[in-house]
């Protein structure tokens, strides 16, 4: 037993606070806005030229001249602002945004990531990642925690190129969520685990270096 | 000076010529110049270098002249969407130089305010960082990016009156603004073009003095993920 990806994405959205100006990454981390608290106000970030990024739109009202990040058809809200790359990344690169969490390939113990690339197999490409995660005020990976071919991709070090060094806060994986000090002032700590996870789960297929440092409540669900 | 043109092929004229430069705005398939790239495929011009967020899809967009091998290298963010890009890449038969996409954004821009280099710390400690100066600025470390330039820029704006000046509407706007500005010549597809004093200045995204030709172009404007909600039914209260 493990969080599944809308697990993992529920969880991801309690990062979330009233106000907070956000960009959520294509794949998994997009699904984290279908959880956001009724009533809390987050104004999303699309690094293609928007803030204010609203739901898919009706069928009736798909505008090929309004997608996200994600080259999706998407809606418009009445606080919406459309704007260029430039000042698009003016946004993320100056530290205008509060929180961003994206997905992960790797990450390691003191904060390294790795999403953009398999040498020789794969090539998608950096986009916005590196700029984010240089960028954003605090950022949070959401992945599974072992990779197709059942290895750890929570590890010493990264194999994969990296999408940035020391730059990630937290990852929630499918077994549980990590705090990171990417300033480097303490190890990687397991504060959470997911239901029906054992820490010899998390033992058995985690590479990096960590502490248990489980909060209390979090233990009893 | 007349800077309007009857359609793609005849804003190129004079200017395409084989191993030239060229930015291409848009996002994905979203705000692209979907007849210049159409005509420089007719042209056949060959081993174009293309400066570009994305490259289409496969059959559309720059794809179409990834399809057709008229490019020889690219500086981009994301060939995600590509599948004959990605072919060609892991084949080493074309080259790729992957550029974070704000730092894309920030050469393009840099390119055309005449600014030939900025330190950014966007890529330090990656493989983009490699062989490129280091510095640290107050306790943390950058590196330098230079600038792009062009010899064509084709973007894509919504409207745009006689003398050049444009309106982009919604996300469309992405990269095309800045390419406007760092290439010598730039050619601008629209929806419409309308009369000088049609556009209120204040609404006007890009002056008409970074823009050298416009034309009137038609457009599918392909979708690449068609998503929507269902509408929710609607109770009456009485």
């Amino acid at each position: 037993m493990a969080w599944t990806r809308e697990q993992i994405a529920a969880r991801a959205a309690k990062e979330l606070r009233e106000g907070f100006y956000a960009n959520l990454g294509i794949g998994l981390p997009t699904h984290v806005a279908n959880y956001i608290p009724e009533g809390m106000k987050v104004i999303l970030h699309s690094e293609n030229g928007m803030l204010g990024m609203g739901p898919f739109p009706y069928e009736d009202e798909i505008d090929p001249d309004l997608t996200n990040a994600g080259k999706q058809t998407i809606s418009e809200l009445p606080y919406s602002s459309y704007f260029s790359s430039a000042e698009s990344f003016n946004i993320v690169r100056g530290g205008h945004l509060d929180l961003t969490i994206l997905g992960g390939m790797e990450v390691s113990q003191h904060g390294d990531l790795a999403n953009w690339m398999v040498p020789g197999k794969m090539a998608k490409g950096m986009g916005g990642a590196m700029d984010l995660v240089a960028g954003v005020k605090r950022c949070v990976v959401v992945m599974e925690h072992i990779n197709k071919d059942g290895e750890p991709k929570l590890v010493k070090k990264c194999s994969l190129p990296l999408t940035g060094m020391r730059v990630i806060d937290m990852v929630i994986t499918s077994h549980g969520v990590f705090e990171i000090d990417k300033h480097g002032n303490g190890p990687m700590r397991l504060i959470e685990l997911a239901k029906g996870v054992t820490l010899e789960d998390i033992r058995a297929h985690t590479d990096a270096d960590y502490i248990v440092a489980l909060k209390e409540e979090k233990v009893a669900a | 000076m007349n800077k309007v043109y009857k359609d793609a092929l005849s804003a190129l004229e004079g200017l395409t010529k084989d191993g030239i430069t060229i930015m291409s705005g848009g996002f994905g398939l979203c705000g692209i110049p979907e007849n210049s790239i159409a005509a420089l495929n007719k042209l056949g011009v060959q081993n174009l270098n293309i400066i570009a967020n994305t490259c289409g899809v496969d059959g559309f967009g720059l794809g179409i002249l990834v399809d057709a091998k008229q490019v020889k290298h690219v500086t981009t963010s994301y060939m995600g969407e590509n599948k004959e890009f990605g072919r060609q890449y892991l084949a080493g038969e074309i080259e790729v130089e992957f550029t974070p996409q704000g730092t894309l954004a920030e050469r393009i821009r840099a390119g055309g305010a005449g600014i030939p280099a900025f330190y950014t710390k966007t890529g330090v400690g990656t493989v983009v960082a490699e062989g490129k100066e280091h510095k640290i600025f107050n306790g943390e470390t950058y590196i330098l990016e230079r600038a792009l330039r062009a010899d064509i820029a084709i973007i894509k704006a919504w409207k745009a009156d006689e003398e050049g000046n444009l309106v982009y509407r919604k996300t469309t706007q992405n990269f095309n603004p800045q390419m406007a500005t760092a290439a010598t010549i730039t050619i601008a597809e629209v929806e419409e073009i309308v009369p000088c004093g049609e556009i209120d200045p204040d609404h006007i995204h890009t002056p008409g003095i970074y823009v050298d030709r416009i034309f009137k172009g038609s457009f599918e404007k392909r979708i690449e993920k068609r998503t929507f909600r269902k509408r929710e039914a609607i109770t009456e209260i009485a």
